[in-house]
């Protein structure tokens, strides 16, 4: 299995268009799940297929075992793909459709049988060889598209949303399948998805992607416990991260974030201590698992009452909306306490877990200090755990 | 290392499928940019010179149009094209509206009338032609046929009646394409939203009403379609005029087509055919310039 | 849209329906059954008769003298239709191919250069065509006019196949790609396989085109290589002597039967040709 990195590597489609990709740097170990998320036309696709060859990038380096294959054609860069609309041949039957690429690079007839039944038997797809494409159900037919992948044995998969033609239950299914078939194979895989959910799940790398630059790249808990912006925050966690702008209060050398629910106030000291703060317009960013309800005896975190607005039971939780500084914020709640809406709440929030952004910018402030501990760990699991 | 240069080097096998597209599509774009603009460039100098049975480069500048304008011959085919053209592209719209919309009331063996309808578009304009005038033979013809049955006196010599022969080249037209008219609209039909069509009804607006004023109107742009093609079928209309009256009798059903032809291979009149060849692109352009702008600029508002 | 006129009991309506139907399919088939009966009268019998009146005597002999008359040039039209089909289709093909999945710089001008080619008025290409095939020694002879129909053909059978394959996903030739298939071999192995409908549709409509086609054979092929339509029109417009009605209509069924046929028995190829131009258009 391969190592991947990309120099520097950016793309544009003409002079006068913006850059599609701007200055792409990533690098992933032999053996290692990379995810590309980030909205529609953010430019991952585009990077996925740059990495295969189909389209040529306009500036810098793809290099995978330290050799630049930016200029090579996709046959020839031994990387698989496995597509989002499967993409199998419609005239030729299963057996066919993953043998393809095998006859392509004149293996022995004996060898591809060998290859075929193996792939098949890894996908439980041994019963479908003989048939098209078109007799096949969508789980089915990207089952197909996997083994085609695989059965080329390259030095790197690639992924490009293939679940999202799927529903709802069968994606959670194939999820884990592939999960699977990554531990067992170790394969180094670049995974490209929007859904913030499968990257947090799938990934031993995550980078997440906006305008075709990469706005942060590291494994799924820092981009989750320490994003790098707004857009991070906001984009990964479900249900998003709350954002309440406001501006800081300085006190006797501390800065303070002062929240107001209409039924009362609360201070929350905020750790650093930079100059100018102040003046500025920062964006408060608290995850909804993060607000919780104030513990009966006072145990020193900052709680203010607030009026429940709406509440939402999901089944596993229950998410009560509040309004603070007339901004409407969400608490994950344990599905026991079920409060009504217009009753009462004491809420509190452990100041070492907010997070403040720069209004203008959208940059997280103070970054680097957030503590990767217990807590984070616990947030991650209750992912895993879906 | 060694490893990092083999892997580096394009083969010259890559180049060569780089450049496979640009390689097959190239024997194509010569012959479109030769036989078909190149050759019109030609045709267009050709009917600035004065060539007669052989082409010649001397320069006349637009005599070859003005002989052209004051040729009666030429302003006859104009006009016939004109009542041609005219009365061809209204009736089959008529006729193929009226057919499509019958068709569409879920009527048993569709499929086989359909077929009929549409069955003379398959055959060659000189069968139409000729059997066309076959039919329209006066003596023999449908007047004989009609007498027989007992209308007395009944005469149809249109076809030697050089002020009807136009109508007798609409009816075999009209006979023939039709029926594609009829088919393109059905499809347009089918592809009508029903709750539209059911939303009129609650409203109480009859059947006929409700074609009239609602489905037809959203079929524009098949409408559109059908007046192009038509238009084409007008203006180039050749085959039709030599089978069933070749211009006859005289040049009174003459069209721009025949007289082109005409005039450049059997009368030796290179320049003048040329100059009218010109003039008939003219025609097609004056009418699809318009169309494909009105198309681009509905797509961009999209 | 399906609403029908009335419920279980024909209306009145409905029946003004049918009938106006059925009296246009009558308009539509009088000139096919007269042709017909018209091809096996005598001469005499046509005199005297009219015409949607019953032979007295069925006779070949209108058939015979039309197929002494004719019957060379439908071998002409033959060798001049059955090249002129495959080379144009295929040629098209390859073209909506390179069009839709191998786009560059400049691919989108051409294609749209060449749909021009659609309206073209051939009058305006007829007089340097024949100069060209002069100078190629290929004057009158069906090898030009199988060359010229190729190079006006070209226009419609791009276009089938370019929006053909329009509906084809990239991804499937990405695929093929990264599998490792070169230019052709997805050509080959993976598009054409598919095509088969629009294949179909190209076939019919260029058989149906070039087999009718009147002006081209009658400027470029005139004299041994003309086609049949050339020859039928020469027979039915030459006025020696008596006029031999039945022969002339026995001439043009002849011309007429092949694409006839081909119509009765893929129509529907037929029509898809039709209304993919008109759409485009």
């Amino acid at each position: 299995m391969a190592t991947l990195e990309l120099r520097n590597v950016n793309k544009t489609y003409g002079s006068g268009l913006p850059d599609t990709l701007k200055n792409i740097e990533l690098k992933i170990g032999s053996g290692e799940f990379l995810i590309l998320v980030g909205p529609s036309g953010c430019g991952k696709s585009t990077l996925m297929n740059c990495i295969a060859g189909l389209e040529q990038i306009s500036g810098g380096a793809i290099l995978v075992d330290d050799a630049d294959i930016s200029g090579m054609s996709p046959k020839d860069r031994d990387i698989a793909m496995v597509f989002q609309s499967y993409a199998l041949y419609p005239t030729m039957n299963v057996r066919d459709n993953i043998a393809f690429g095998l006859k392509i690079r004149k293996m022995t007839p004996a060898a591809i049988d060998e290859e075929v039944a193996r792939v098949a038997k890894l996908l439980q797809i041994e019963h479908l060889l003989g048939r098209k494409p078109g007799q096949l159900s969508g789980g089915q037919q990207q089952r197909v598209a996997m083994g085609r992948a695989l059965a080329r044995r390259p030095r790197i998969y690639l992924f490009d949303e293939p679940l999202s033609n799927l529903d709802a239950k069968l994606r959670v299914e194939m999820r884990t399948e592939i999960k699977l078939m990554h531990q067992r194979l170790k394969t180094t895989t670049v995974y490209v998805t929007h859904d913030q959910i499968e990257a947090m799940t799938l990934g031993d790398k995550v980078a997440v992607m906006k305008d075709g630059l990469i706005q942060q790249f590291g494994t799924p808990q820092q981009i989750y416990n320490d994003p790098a912006n707004l857009f991070v925050a906001s984009f990964i966690g479900s249900p998003p991260m709350n954002f309440i702008p406001l501006r800081l209060q300085r006190q006797e050398g501390r800065l303070l974030a002062l929240l107001d629910s209409g039924q009362g106030r609360c201070e929350l000291p905020l750790g650093i201590g930079e100059a100018g703060l102040e003046a500025r317009e920062v964006i408060l960013g608290i995850r909804p698992e993060q607000i919780s309800l104030a513990a009966v005896e006072g145990n020193g975190l900052p709680s203010i009452r607030a009026q429940v607005q709406v509440t939402e039971p999901t089944g596993p939780d229950t998410l009560v909306f509040v309004t603070l500084n007339q901004t409407k914020v969400c608490c994950r709640l344990a599905p026991e306490f079920a409060p009504q809406v217009g009753e009462s709440l004491s809420l509190q929030f452990d100041p070492a877990r907010v997070l403040l952004f720069d209004a203008e910018t959208g940059e997280r402030l103070g970054r680097g200090r957030a503590p990767v501990d217990t807590v984070g760990t616990d947030n991650i699991a209750q992912f895993r755990g879906r | 290392m060694s490893t990092i240069a083999v892997l580096n080097k394009a083969s010259p096998l890559d180049a060569l499928q780089r450049w496979l597209p640009r390689l097959v599509l190239a024997p194509s774009m010569l012959i479109v940019l030769v036989g078909f603009y190149g050759y019109i460039l030609w045709t267009f100098v050709l009917s600035f010179t004065n060539s007669s049975f052989m082409p010649s480069y001397k320069w006349v500048g637009l005599a070859q149009y003005a002989r052209l304008m004051d040729n009666d011959r030429w302003w006859v085919a104009s006009k016939n094209l004109l009542l041609f053209g005219g009365m061809f592209i209204g009736i089959s719209l008529v006729v193929g509206v009226l057919l499509a919309v019958l068709l569409d009331q879920r009527i048993r063996r569709e499929g086989f009338i359909r077929t009929v309808y549409l069955y003379p578009m398959a055959l060659s304009m000189i069968v139409t032609g000729t059997a066309w005038k076959w039919l329209l033979n006066p003596g023999l013809g449908l007047d004989k046929m009609l007498r027989d049955w007992g209308w007395e006196g009944f005469r149809l010599d249109w076809l030697v009646d050089p002020d009807r022969v136009v109508y007798c080249l609409v009816i075999a037209a009209v006979w023939q394409a039709s029926g594609f008219v009829m088919a393109l609209f059905l499809a347009g039909l089918r592809g009508v939203d029903p709750s539209i069509i059911r939303a009129a009804q609650v409203d109480g607006a009859s059947l006929p009403t409700i074609y009239l004023r609602i489905v037809l109107p959203s079929l524009r742009p098949v409408f559109f379609s059908a007046l192009m093609i038509l238009a084409h079928i007008a203006i180039k209309s050749f085959d039709l005029v030599a089978a069933m009256t070749a211009g006859g009798p005289g040049y009174a059903s003459d069209l721009p087509a025949m007289f082109m032809y005409s005039f450049t291979f059997s009368r030796g009149q290179m320049g003048m055919g040329s100059a009218s060849a010109i003039l008939m692109l003219g025609a097609i352009l004056a009418i699809l310039v318009p169309y494909l702008y009105s198309e681009l600029r509905s797509k961009r508002h999209e | 849209m399906s609403s029908s006129l009335a419920a279980r009991r024909p209306s009145l309506s409905r029946l003004a329906v049918y009938a106006t139907l059925i009296a246009a399919c009558l308009v539509y088939l009088v000139p096919l059954i007269v042709m017909l009966l018209t091809s096996f009268k005598s001469p005499d019998d046509i005199r005297t008769g009219n015409l949607l009146s019953w032979p007295e005597v069925i006779t070949g002999i209108g058939w015979v003298k039309a197929w002494d008359a004719v019957g060379g040039y439908f071998w002409n039209s033959v060798k001049i239709t059955v090249p002129a089909v495959l080379i144009s289709t295929l040629v098209g093909a390859l073209n909506g191919y390179v069009l839709s999945m191998w786009r560059f710089r400049g691919s989108q001008l051409f294609f749209g250069l060449l749909l021009f080619g659609c309206f073209l008025p051939f009058q305006t290409v007829l007089l340097p065509a024949s100069f060209t095939l002069g100078k190629l020694g290929l004057a009158s002879t069906t090898t030009g006019l199988v060359l010229v129909h190729i190079v006006y053909g070209l226009a419609f059978t791009t276009l089938f196949f370019r929006n053909y394959y329009t509906s084809v996903p990239q991804a499937l030739v990405q695929a093929a790609r990264l599998d490792g298939a070169g230019f052709f071999t997805i050509f080959g192995r993976i598009l054409l396989p598919m095509s088969i409908p629009i294949i179909m549709v190209c076939l019919i409509w260029q058989f149906t085109q070039i087999w009718n086609d009147f002006l081209f054979g009658v400027v470029f092929a005139s004299g041994d290589a003309q086609p049949i339509t050339v020859a039928l029109n020469n027979l039915v417009n030459t006025s020696t002597g008596a006029k031999e009605y039945n022969v002339d209509m026995a001439a043009a069924m002849i011309a007429g039967l092949p694409t006839l046929l081909v119509y009765v028995l893929a129509g529907k190829y037929f029509l898809r040709g039709l209304t993919a131009g008109a759409v485009k258009g």
